[in-house]
């Protein structure tokens, strides 16, 4: 039987799945394991208890200068810097989008606009943001918009773009205006679709948070590992890393189950 | 009542003639079945009687009044794909002609006005038998429940004239005669004037009082371009069928007085 028609069983499945995990975590270890036992004082492959010891540092003692839990703190406030740039992209993608998809006068004004604007490297601004609006939080979240709208805005005007001619001239037939088309034909067929352009989005949208927290902050998730690589604290930055891998994951998932409970008629695997 | 006059209606694109000299006078009641072979414009004209295709001369003309040059109400239509809406339950769909007209804000009722718009949805439902069905999406029915909710959320309108272009023929032949008894029985109930294009003659007798047959007079290459079609045949179907009682007074299917003694000769 040819290779392509076998397929394994949903335990064989989960086992094969997990694989590669499995051999990343057991090849770190080895590797920790070596170098520690060499030079117990070596700093670039910690042991797990290390990385917990600094990470109960970070998470459930108080900050000297500050006072804060340093772990949740830069959570929350990345989170944050994450949530308004996001925000910002997810309201100019329905407005302009959905607009400029649906309304020729729009689409000639924004489209071409849009289309050139997404061309510019989103990090090469960061230093005209950073003149511009200063050095606070208005620029990284600016940076996470300028990075994400552009794409999420051409996801919705290209999905409105997909919605039949038919069922546009039907809704005309009964009777429908442009304002009433908008809100009940073509946003509710759009917006399962916002969600699929958004989860997609969050991936350039954490490497510009990330990115701007490196070059210019006093705090933040992305900040943090930029601070500690100076003294080589790879029980810092690994942790955080998977932090970060969980968080982007967790939102992933999140969305995808919005979209399944929200439009249970959207069905992206049955489009024709 | 309604009477739809095409007057000499020419359609070109660019240097391609494709339709010229088209006078057709619809009936009030009347069921019309425009046939010809592919590509001879058939969906053009009912674009045009649609409103999403302008005439390059001529007019078409509602009750006497100029047609408006985009869709509107007054003309519903069921397309052969793509007519209800997926995001939309069966009654959800049906609702939604009544919604757009009484809420021209929100596009939503409530109260009293939701309760006689879902009474009139659930009768209509009912006599294109997806009464069990009106919680579901359209994704969930078969094809022939989906262009039978198309038709009833057409009606839901009360359009003047009712365009159907190609509505059954993705549908399997038994499903087909189901619809075909259905659509009948539809327009003999509910008075309505029907223009239908279909390639299907079998369907535009069955269904029609009146079959109009669209040609190109001259089919060689080098005429192709300059001729468009017109009018080949017209005829009446014979034996007359009638609507229902409306408003007091029979509406008979009024159809010119010409009738084919062999009607698929004259066809062919």
């Amino acid at each position: 039987m040819r290779i392509i028609n076998r397929h394994p069983s949903r335990g064989l499945y989960i086992l094969l799945a997990s694989l590669p995990f499995i051999a990343l975590a057991v090849a770190y270890s080895i590797g920790s394991y070596q170098r520690l036992s060499v030079n117990p004082a070596d700093k670039i492959l910690p042991s797990v208890t290390q990385m917990m010891a600094a990470m109960n540092e970070l998470m459930f003692v108080p900050d000297k200068r500050t006072g804060d839990y340093l772990f949740w703190s830069d959570t929350a406030i990345s989170l944050w810097r994450l949530a308004c740039g996001m925000g910002i992209s997810i309201a100019l993608s329905l407005i302009l989008g959905v607009t400029a998809g649906f309304i020729p006068w729009v689409r000639a004004l924004v489209k071409p606009f849009v289309e050139a604007f997404s061309l510019i490297p989103p990090i090469t601004i960061l230093p005209i943001l950073f003149i511009m609006v200063g050095l606070d939080e208005a620029s990284k979240i600016t940076l996470i918009a300028v990075g994400t709208a552009p794409l999420m805005l051409r996801a919705v005007a290209l999905a409105v773009e997909e919605i039949p001619r038919e069922m546009i001239v039907k809704a005309q037939t009964l009777g429908a205006s442009t304002w009433q088309m908008i809100t009940r034909v073509v946003l509710p067929q759009v917006l399962p679709k916002l969600i699929v352009a958004t989860r997609f989005a969050l991936i350039p949208a954490w490497i510009f948070l990330v990115s701007a927290e490196a070059i210019a902050a006093v705090s933040g998730l992305g900040y943090r590992i930029f601070l500690v690589r100076r003294f080589l604290s790879m029980d810092v930055i690994i942790p955080y890393v998977l932090w970060i891998t969980l968080l982007a994951w967790l939102m992933d998932l999140t969305l995808a189950m919005v979209q399944r409970r929200l439009f249970p008629w959207f069905q992206p695997e049955q489009k024709s | 009542m309604t009477t739809v006059v095409l007057e000499k209606i020419w359609k070109e694109y660019g240097n391609q003639i494709v339709l010229e000299n088209i006078d057709i006078t619809i009936e009030s009641g009347s069921f019309v079945a425009l046939v010809g072979p592919s590509g001879c414009g058939k969906t053009t004209l009912l674009k045009m009687l649609l409103g999403e295709e302008r005439p390059t001369s001529g007019r078409i003309l509602l009750d006497g009044v100029p047609l408006k040059a985009e869709p509107d109400w007054d003309r519903g239509v069921v397309f052969q794909r793509y007519s209800v809406f997926p995001h939309l339950t069966v009654l959800g769909n049906v609702l939604v002609g009544r919604e757009f007209e009484q809420s021209r804000l929100l596009g939503r009722l409530f109260g009293a006005k939701r309760k006689t718009a879902i009474e009139d949805a659930r009768a209509l439902l009912k006599s294109v038998g997806l009464s069990d069905h009106e919680n579901k999406y359209p994704a969930a029915l078969s094809g022939g429940m989906q262009q039978r909710l198309a038709l009833a959320q057409a009606l839901m309108r009360k359009p003047k004239v009712l365009l159907l272009d190609e509505p059954f023929g993705a549908l399997d032949p038994g499903i087909r005669a189901e619809v075909h008894a259905l659509m009948n029985e539809l327009w003999v109930e509910q008075g309505i004037t029907v223009v239908m294009v279909t390639h299907d003659l079998s369907e535009a007798f069955r269904l029609g009082t009146r079959v109009i047959a669209l040609e190109r007079r001259r089919n060689r290459p080098e005429e192709k371009e300059r001729y468009g079609a017109t009018i080949a045949h017209d005829i009446a179907v014979w034996p007359p069928k009638k609507q229902k009682k409306l408003n007091g007074s029979a509406v008979a299917s009024e159809v010119p007085a010409l009738v084919a003694t062999d009607v698929s000769a004259a066809v062919h």
